[in-house]
């Protein structure tokens, strides 16, 4: 029998990149699932993951704002509403990636109902990607129509933010599943949000440029996901002055990469913990 | 006859160090029988069943499920096969119906067809009222029919069943058993495995004895019983064990076989009132005296041997 939380024994280390072998209609099934689920549950879901960015954009940048003159004379809200639409992306990805597929994979056992079905390791992760992806549209686009209605966006580039929260997802989806598959135990989500999320919702220059970082600290802030889904919606949202296209699909670029990257580690694990 | 699923020399090793779970199992299941693996929990039956349904790749040996090798196509194997858990794997924020159409879809059947079958499956499983409920509202024995008839919504040529009535109450064993003879005699091909001696003897055509990740025994229960314990036994209990020596030595001679279980023996033997009357010529005494036909326990303990269960 398989012990379940232990990490698998034989995981080997592929060094070659190899795509997962995944069929995209099966994937989709655990999509459709998905959609089923959320029907019966969004109340609970969306008041934390949506209304938490919405909260930080009243206190802080109408609030707080109020005390700040301007960030490169720009309005304090305006500064750090497409962050704040970044996060709350972020945020629809991340606790479902993370709690939500620990929980079904572990202690409800859905994927074992699932793979019993013709679906495979390979298509339960995509489809959870999948998933992760219309989480971050559900919670980032809401939050970009509701600052275009606080006149916070500038630019007609802002239509391509749904392209970008795509973008978002992805990185954050499959950072999200690939920490998910490795844990052994539920209580390890402490670490990833307290040592990761929160760092990086308060240091990628959301709330103030990250020139304002210690010169150190400021090649760090590169290396966050955030940062560059942040900057790519400031783009966006013409928030600082005129759209750079370029600039913003710099950004998009880095955090396909980084998704490309991730992407074949959830699948192998998740078929090493579920086909034994 | 049409075999469905067949295996030799089959072995399933969960670790390098560890004692394989499955130790080279031959097995062939035919179209349209029940199939039992029957045996102690460890046995392996449950890996067996997770190597039959994907779920398990195997260590070695040769294993062939719907004529195909189920570690290089788990696809095509897995979209005509159904499985029935062993645990509970409902998907419960859903309903009832729900969990039926989301599993049809997982197979590609249409929404419509899958609400269709979806009711009629309800209708065979008797939850048809139920249809509207939450899964965490079912009783156990409910719950183990509603996961029968999702193991059943892609019409499958193969049922898989992982102790189907672990758990639950008689009326509600009773109530599943009837459902498994009702497919049997529709012609879906049932496989499953027991820890239940009279499950098996009342639900499985042909079954295997497995102990310890080995097959000991095949065959139809009524033949298992015939040709490994005599008809019938004889439980005679004794008080003291000088009396208990005592009546073994006066009884072994009219058995085919005895075993000596704390305070009592289990005589094999063809006719028990027989043995009765010759224990009654002979001074041995007893303080009570079972007779009763021999079951598939007889068998499985005989082959098995109780101290090992322990």
């Amino acid at each position: 029998m398989k012990r379940p939380g232990a990490l698998p024994s034989r995981l080997s280390l592929r060094l070659a990149y190899r795509a997962p072998d995944v069929r995209w209609a099966s994937a989709a099934r655990l999509w459709q699932r998905n959609v089923a689920n959320y029907a019966h549950t969004w109340m609970m879901n969306i008041l934390p993951n949506f209304f938490e960015p919405f909260f930080y954009l009243l206190a802080i940048g109408f609030g707080l704002g109020r005390f700040v003159e301007s960030v490169g004379g720009v309005e304090y809200a305006r500064f750090i509403a497409p962050g704040l639409a970044a996060v709350s992306a972020m945020y629809g990805c991340v606790f479902d990636a993370t709690f939500n597929v620990f929980v079904k994979l572990h202690f409800d056992r859905l994927y074992d109902a699932v793979t019993a079905a013709p679906l495979t390791p390979e298509d339960v992760v995509a489809g959870e990607l999948l998933w992760s992806l219309t989480r971050g549209l559900l919670y980032g686009v809401p939050f970009v129509l509701i600052a275009a209605g606080f006149g916070l966006v500038h630019s007609p580039w802002v239509v391509l933010t749904p392209v970008a929260i795509v973008l978002i997802g992805w990185a954050f989806g499959t950072i999200a599943l690939t920490y998910t598959s490795l844990i052994p135990s539920i209580d390890l989500y402490s670490f990833f949000f307290t040592l990761f999320v929160t760092p990086m919702f308060l240091f990628s220059g959301i709330f103030f440029p990250i020139e304002t970082l210690p010169g150190w600290a400021q090649p760090l802030a590169w290396f966050s996901p955030l940062y560059h889904a942040a900057a790519m919606m400031r783009e966006l949202f013409g928030a600082v002055g005129p759209t750079d296209p370029l600039a913003a699909a710099g950004h998009g670029l880095w955090l396909a990469a980084l998704g490309a990257l991730l992407y074949p580690v959830a699948p192998n694990v998740f078929r090493h913990r579920l086909i034994a | 006859m049409t075999v469905v699923a067949r295996a030799s020399a089959l072995v399933k090793r969960y670790g390098e160090s560890r004692e394989p779970a499955v130790d080279g199992i031959d097995f062939s299941i035919r179209e349209g029988e029940c199939f039992g693996f029957l045996g102690p929990n460890g046995a392996g039956k449950t890996t067996t069943m997770r190597l039959i349904s994907c779920r398990a790749r195997r260590s070695g040996g040769v294993l062939e499920v719907l004529g195909r090798d189920p570690s290089l196509e788990d696809r095509a194997v897995k979209r005509e096969l159904g499985v029935v858990p062993q645990e509970t794997n409902l998907d419960d924020v859903l309903s009832v119906e729900e969990n039926l159409v989301v599993y049809a879809r997982y197979f590609d059947i249409s929404k419509e067809d899958a609400r269709v079958r979806a009711r009629e499956l309800l209708d065979f499983v008797q939850l048809r009222d139920r249809a509207a409920w939450n899964t965490d509202a079912l009783s156990g024995g409910m719950k183990r029919r509603l996961l029968i008839a999702r193991g059943l919504i892609n019409q499958p040529r193969l049922l898989v069943l992982d102790e189907p009535t672990t758990g639950l109450d008689p009326q509600a064993r009773h109530l599943v058993w009837e459902k498994l003879r009702d497919l049997r005699r529709r012609g879906v091909t049932l496989v499953l495995t027991t820890h239940y001696m009279d499950e098996a003897a009342t639900l499985c055509d042909r079954l295997v004895i497995m102990h310890r990740g080995r097959v000991l025994v095949e065959g139809k229960p009524a033949e298992l019983i015939s040709e490994h314990v005599a008809p019938q036994v004889v439980e005679l209990v004794a008080g003291d064990p000088p009396v208990l020596e005592a009546l073994v030595n006066a009884a072994a001679p009219f058995a085919r076989g005895h075993e000596v279980l704390g305070d009592r023996v289990v005589l094999h033997v063809r006719d028990g009132s027989a043995l009765l009357d010759a224990l009654g010529r002979t001074d041995a005494r007893y303080e009570s005296a079972t007779v009763r036909s021999a079951t598939l326990e007889d068998v499985f303990l005989k082959l098995t041997g109780r101290s090992l269960l322990e």
